[in-house]
């Protein structure tokens, strides 16, 4: 099969659900030129860079027939639409009880490791967990973002897709014909017998190698990918922990209140899978700290491949 | 020769009735609210209703508006049903919002209307939306922002301003200038008094109407209206207006505003100011005026013995509607 990379794919993915569908139009502050060249400057949109207005637009034009896609760009700049996208996009459809679809796709790059410091180094998705009204899923494959962008592109609610900055440039395979991926399907990544490691994005990587890692010492770990957020696969993620009895979960995010801590929950209040475990839930996420410039501090607040196999460890000796 | 002259004693009439449909149907409001069949929180228009009305007459059915937290006016002036609108205030199934929203949360997406917000400024990116969307469609329509002096000191006022002109949307954004942010008085948080004269910075026309005045309103509008249709782009209107009642109806709502500018306002009552020019210009008499309050009231009754009548919702329904199929 051909390869393209996670930012091909996603790209790929835009541009033949623009095709099949008229009413799909883009905002950006700075078009992509693929984009523009094909799609013309009516639904590519070259905007200010005004996301709280952007989100709102993407909204009022979403409830009035059109299908429009609002590219934050970096998560970060998402955070002057606050008010558009919790207040109004999250709520517009339950408040008004229903009256109309809001089919509103957001997009946003997650995640650290570039060296652009606190502001430039973000992973909130487990604010926006918090908000009801919000789909949202993050990637960990090129196959995987192409997929689950044709799905939030055809639904019919505001979809926030998360996209690993780290993982842009990762090439994998793609095939040419039509394909969607549904929200609410973990996929185990690699079956294993005594722990299970759920992980996001960069990190189903790093889980992959840790589990090649521990192989060698004996120690068979299964890797969940939980491809989206909301809604979350529980019944797949307890499934692997009443197989294995052990759960880390690795995230780029910092621990307190996040994506982790609801896995963690998930799995914990879940009586049959509860009575199966046979150590507590182990975390391994980013220091709770805004993301540091300096390689050497950056590289000590992320979670990577030694501290999941490390965390691993540890649960096996509990 | 009188503005009101373009204006067929038909079309006005209608203006009238709405503008007395509005206030009626906020006295009751905040009667059935201090008695406590309507919850949460109402806040009333009354004072206002040349604003809601002017502009809206000089719409079409298919333009789209969008409202501020007061927005009861806005809904009823687009046109619609008093019954779903009092059932929803009453938390009833068959409100408009199935009981999900309340007096801050009418919507009839049916008739344009996209919804009261309660965020200040809230709504004015989402219907620069229904804007766009308009413009895209290529039919002619247009969209409407209506908010207060308070939002226009807000971000997605300027952010929308600037990109409604960039991109010559078909708006009308209407600023109802009440004087007051909530308790606020707007000349102490605003550097220029006319609110209209900032449409210069985004290069569209800025002006200022008396808001009392629903002929110098309509007639605004309807010019903004015609421009937008036009392609020429969007319009900013300020209508220098005043709420009569609190800014909201709970007991004890501080209110530090004078008797006396409360009185001054009473005195420029838009409902009066209709209803006698279209006396002296024969287009109403004592009897049609008193046929058309029977009828208003008429209709409020029907729309309260509506809501009254209407069930509450299930408590499960708490979880319908979160996501749309």
């Amino acid at each position: 099969m051909r390869e393209l990379s996670y930012s091909e794919a996603a790209l790929e993915a835009i541009a033949e659900e623009m095709r099949r569908d008229p009413r799909i139009f883009y905002m950006s502050t700075d078009p992509i030129l693929p984009l523009l060249q094909e799609f013309g400057e009516q639904r590519i949109k070259a905007t200010p860079i005004t996301e709280a207005a952007l989100t709102g637009i993407g909204i009022g034009a979403a409830g009035s027939g059109f299908r429009p896609i609002v590219d934050w760009r970096q998560v970060t700049f998402c955070f002057v639409a606050m008010d558009q996208i919790v207040n109004q996009a999250a709520k517009i459809h339950y408040m008004f009880g229903g009256q109309v679809s809001f089919p509103l796709l957001f997009r946003a790059t997650v995640g650290g490791g570039g060296r652009v410091a606190a502001q430039h180094s973000q992973s909130p998705y487990s604010m926006f967990m918090n908000v009801a009204g919000l789909k949202m899923f993050l990637p960990s494959t090129p196959y995987d973002v192409k997929g689950l962008l044709k799905t939030a592109i055809r639904d019919n609610n505001p979809v926030i897709s998360f996209e690993s900055s780290r993982l842009l440039r990762l090439k994998g395979p793609v095939p040419e014909e039509d394909y969607t991926i549904p929200f609410g399907e973990a996929l185990v990544r690699r079956e294993g017998r005594d722990a299970t490691i759920v992980a996001l994005a960069w990190l189903v990587h790093e889980a992959l190698a840790a589990a090649d890692e521990l192989d060698k010492e004996g120690i068979s770990v299964e890797v969940v990918d939980p491809r989206s957020l909301v809604p979350l696969d529980a019944e797949r993620i307890r499934a692997s922990v009443q197989k294995t009895g052990r759960l880390l979960i690795a995230d780029e995010a910092g621990p307190t209140a996040g994506f982790s801590a609801e896995v963690a929950a998930l799995v914990s209040e879940d009586r049959a899978t509860f009575a199966r475990l046979k150590a507590p839930p182990k975390r391994v996420c980013a220091l709770q700290v805004p993301i540091p410039y300096s390689p050497v501090l950056e590289n000590h607040v992320f979670p990577d491949r030694n501290r999941i196999a490390a965390g691993v460890r540890e649960l096996l000796k509990a | 020769m009188p503005l009101s002259l373009n204006l067929s004693p038909d079309k006005q009439r209608e203006m009238l009735r709405q503008m007395l449909t509005i206030r009626r149907f906020e006295e009751r409001a905040s009667a059935d609210y201090l008695a406590g069949k309507i919850y949460g929180v109402v806040h009333c228009y009354i004072g206002e209703e040349a604003v809601a009305v002017g502009v809206c007459s000089a719409l079409e059915k298919s333009d789209r508006i969008i409202s501020t937290h007061r927005g009861h006016g806005h809904s009823i002036a687009k046109g619609a049903d008093l019954k779903r609108m009092m059932a929803e205030l009453y938390g009833r199934r068959t409100g408009y919002c199935k009981g999900k929203g309340g007096s801050m949360h009418i919507a009839d997406f049916g008739i344009g209307m996209l919804g009261a917000n309660g965020i200040v400024a809230g709504g004015i990116a989402i219907v620069t939306g229904a804007g766009l969307a308009a413009q895209m469609e290529g039919k002619g329509g247009v969209a409407v922002a209506f908010f207060g002096d308070g939002a226009s000191n807000a971000g997605p006022f300027h952010e929308c301003l600037n990109i409604a002109a960039s991109w010559k949307l078909p708006m009308l954004y209407v600023c109802e200038n009440n004087l007051y942010a909530a308790q606020t008085a707007a000349a102490a948080t605003h550097a220029l008094s006319d609110i209209a004269s900032r449409a210069a910075a985004y290069g569209i026309p800025g002006l200022v109407v008396d808001g009392n005045d629903i002929v110098a309103v309509y007639q605004a509008a309807s010019r903004a209206v015609d421009r937008a249709r036009s392609g020429a782009g969007p319009s900013l209107i300020e209508c220098k207006t005043y709420r009569w009642r609190a800014h909201t109806e709970r007991r004890n709502q501080p209110d530090p505003r004078e008797k006396e500018e409360i009185e001054a306002w009473k005195k420029r009552d838009p409902i009066l100011a209709l209803e006698r020019r279209l006396k002296e210009e024969g287009g109403l008499d004592e009897g049609e005026r008193s046929t058309m309050e029977r009828e208003v009231l008429a209709a409020l009754e029907e729309a309260v013995a509506f809501a009254e009548r209407s069930p509450f919702p299930l408590p499960e329904e708490a979880g319908e509607d979160v996501f749309s199929a």
